[in-house]
């Protein structure tokens, strides 16, 4: 048996891995299976990408990994770190992971430079660096000129850039995105995804993105795992070999129209 | 331009031309037509409704002891407005509802945030709390006179159970209304505790707490004023007992249009507060 430390030595360190991680539901009635145990290893700097029918686990095994539910079962590790202790989650683990929701989730009584600058403001960093980083990460990500304006006045766009903002702000290694783009219209959404592809090669994070969209999973994704439902396991793990920086075009190349239909066959047969 | 459409894929966009806001979006942005139109329709009414009463009381020979004329009234209300003793009722009545509310909201928000966190304490604390509600409190007055005292202290303790309700119940249910995406933004970002009551719970739920102390002030102030009327000798609510009972009806109008001014007063700066604490909520408009 190997110790993560060894690993690490061998530059094959995971930043993320989940052994045997399960999730039980309980409800009202019967206990409902979200997630049967599942075994899943994420690189450093890897972009993964979930997809699968609604209902398949998805947003239940990003929640986990994000420290927000705990597992019924299993193992789950952050960087080396255990991140559960049976319900109690290790706050170490968790200071490596950024979570962007399907809602923004802004804070509507924070600017929009108080918005990206929370996290650093829980951490006590002061007030005129704060200001700076957010200014930084407005540019990053296209919103400069709208620091100082409410949260409402940005379009739905505007305010997914500013949570992506914020969840880059304190600089965690690892992204978690839960269907971010799943409100836009196609065209912001392209925006967005080369966006997001950019910042990605840029930063050198490793990120984890839940989608609904196949085209959206074939661009940005090293590595498409498939999700099938009832309970909610993994059904395939597919990888894109499409060269980076990838442009809009590729969309149209032989190997994503390849990948895009299989997953739709797939898709289909277990939904 | 031809470039343009050849690489556009055979599209032909149309250019559009340099626009200008229209005038209602500039106006609005001046506040121009809701800000200055009630400055004119509001004085405007209050000089109809004085007028009619001017009328009716000249023309239908109504007895001064049941409807004094406006300008007399007018005439009373500003000598009240010298009267140093008037100022010193005013300043009774204005302490024991500002006491009272102060310690309404102490208890209200403080209880509040309490009972919407821990579920037993609200079940157990609830019936008794809706017992304070349904039995009519202005027929305690009495009572808590007989306990507190005729001073003024007996007229803060009605000022503050008649505002309390308002404030703790607005801020139960500010404090259970929180975002569950923003507790969970809060929860991946590692908040402490604290930071979660101060950065989330009490901007979430300031909003509502901000509707509860506009009621309550109103209700606090009608509990000193009945206070008053019951014990004591200091107070606008004494002063207007002691004229009624001397049939200086001119005077008693006086007092009452300056308890309503005190009343106007202090709900409007809970609305200069709401625009202080509270400039990003949709109730305050720009
Ligand atoms: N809090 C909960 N209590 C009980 N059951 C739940 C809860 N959250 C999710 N489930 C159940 O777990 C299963 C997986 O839910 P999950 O939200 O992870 O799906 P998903 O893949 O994210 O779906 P979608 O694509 O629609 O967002 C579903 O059957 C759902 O009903
Ligand atoms: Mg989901």
């Amino acid at each position: 048996m190997t110790t993560p430390a060894q690993l690490a030595d061998d530059g094959l360190a995971p930043a993320i891995s989940l052994a045997g991680i399960e999730k039980w539901y309980g409800t009202r009635d019967a206990p409902v299976h979200a997630l049967a145990a599942t075994d899943l290893e994420v690189a450093e700097r890897e972009f993964v990408v979930l997809l699968g029918p609604s209902g398949c686990g998805k947003t239940t095994m990003l929640r986990m990994i994000g420290g927000l539910i705990a597992p019924t079962g299993g193992t789950l590790t952050v960087e080396g770190q255990r991140l559960w202790d049976g319900e109690n989650r290790r706050s170490e683990a968790v200071s490596e992971l950024g979570m962007v929701f399907q809602d923004a989730n802004l804070f509507p009584w924070l600017s929009i430079e108080d918005n990206i600058a929370l996290p650093l403001e829980l951490k006590g960093m002061d007030k005129a660096r704060r200001r700076a980083r957010a200014h930084e990460l407005c540019q990053l990500v296209g919103i400069k000129g709208f620091e100082k304006r409410w949260p409402r006045e940005l379009s739905g766009g505007m305010r997914q850039r500013a949570a992506i903002a914020r969840a880059l702000s304190y600089d965690p290694k690892i992204l978690l995105m839960d269907e971010p783009f799943g409100a836009l219209d196609a065209m912001t959404r392209d925006a967005m995804n080369l966006e997001l592809q950019r910042i990605w090669m840029d930063t050198g994070k490793t990120i984890i993105l839940v989608t609904h969209s196949i085209s959206e999973a074939v661009f940005l994704a090293d590595r498409i795992v498939l999700l099938s439902p009832r309970p909610g396991k993994i059904d395939t793990i597919v990888e894109v070999p499409i060269p980076r920086p990838r442009r809009s075009e590729v969309q149209a190349s032989e190997t994503f129209q390849s990948i895009a239909l299989a997953l739709r066959q797939r898709l289909a047969e277990i939904s | 331009m031809t470039d343009a459409s050849m690489t556009n894929g055979g599209l032909n966009p149309r250019t559009a031309p340099v626009a200008t806001p229209p005038a209602s979006v500039l106006a609005r942005k001046r506040g121009l037509r809701e800000g200055l139109l009630p400055w004119v329709t509001t004085p405007l009414l209050l000089f109809v409704l004085v007028g009619g009463w001017h009328l009716y009381v000249r023309n239908s020979g109504i007895s001064p002891f049941i409807l004094p004329a406006p300008g007399d009234v007018w005439t009373e209300w500003r000598y009240l407005m010298v009267n140093p003793r008037g100022w010193n009722h005013t300043y009774w009545t204005l302490y024991a509802t500002l006491a009272g509310f102060f310690w309404a909201i102490v208890i209200g928000v403080g209880l509040g945030v309490l009972i919407a966190r821990i579920r037993w304490l609200e079940l157990t604390l609830n019936p008794f709390i809706v017992a304070t509600q349904v039995i009519p409190k202005v027929a305690l007055v009495p009572l808590f006179v007989v306990w507190f005292g005729f001073g003024v202290t007996s007229k803060v303790i009605v000022a503050a159970v008649l505002a309390f309700f308002p404030i703790l119940t607005n801020t139960v249910l500010g404090v259970k209304s929180i975002d569950e995406g923003h507790r969970d933004v809060m929860t991946s970002l590692n908040a402490t505790r604290w930071q979660i009551f101060r950065r989330l719970e009490l901007p979430s739920a300031l909003p509502y707490i901000i509707t509860g102390l506009e009621v309550g002030i109103v209700l606090a102030i009608i509990g000193a004023i009945v206070g008053e009327y019951l014990g004591g000798n200091l107070g606008l609510g004494r002063m207007l007992i002691e004229r009624m009972n001397a049939f200086e009806m001119d005077e008693m109008f006086a007092i009452l249009i300056h308890m309503s001014m005190l009343g106007f007063l202090l709900y409007f700066s809970i609305g200069v507060l709401r625009r202080l604490l509270i400039p990003w909520h949709g109730s305050v408009r720009h």
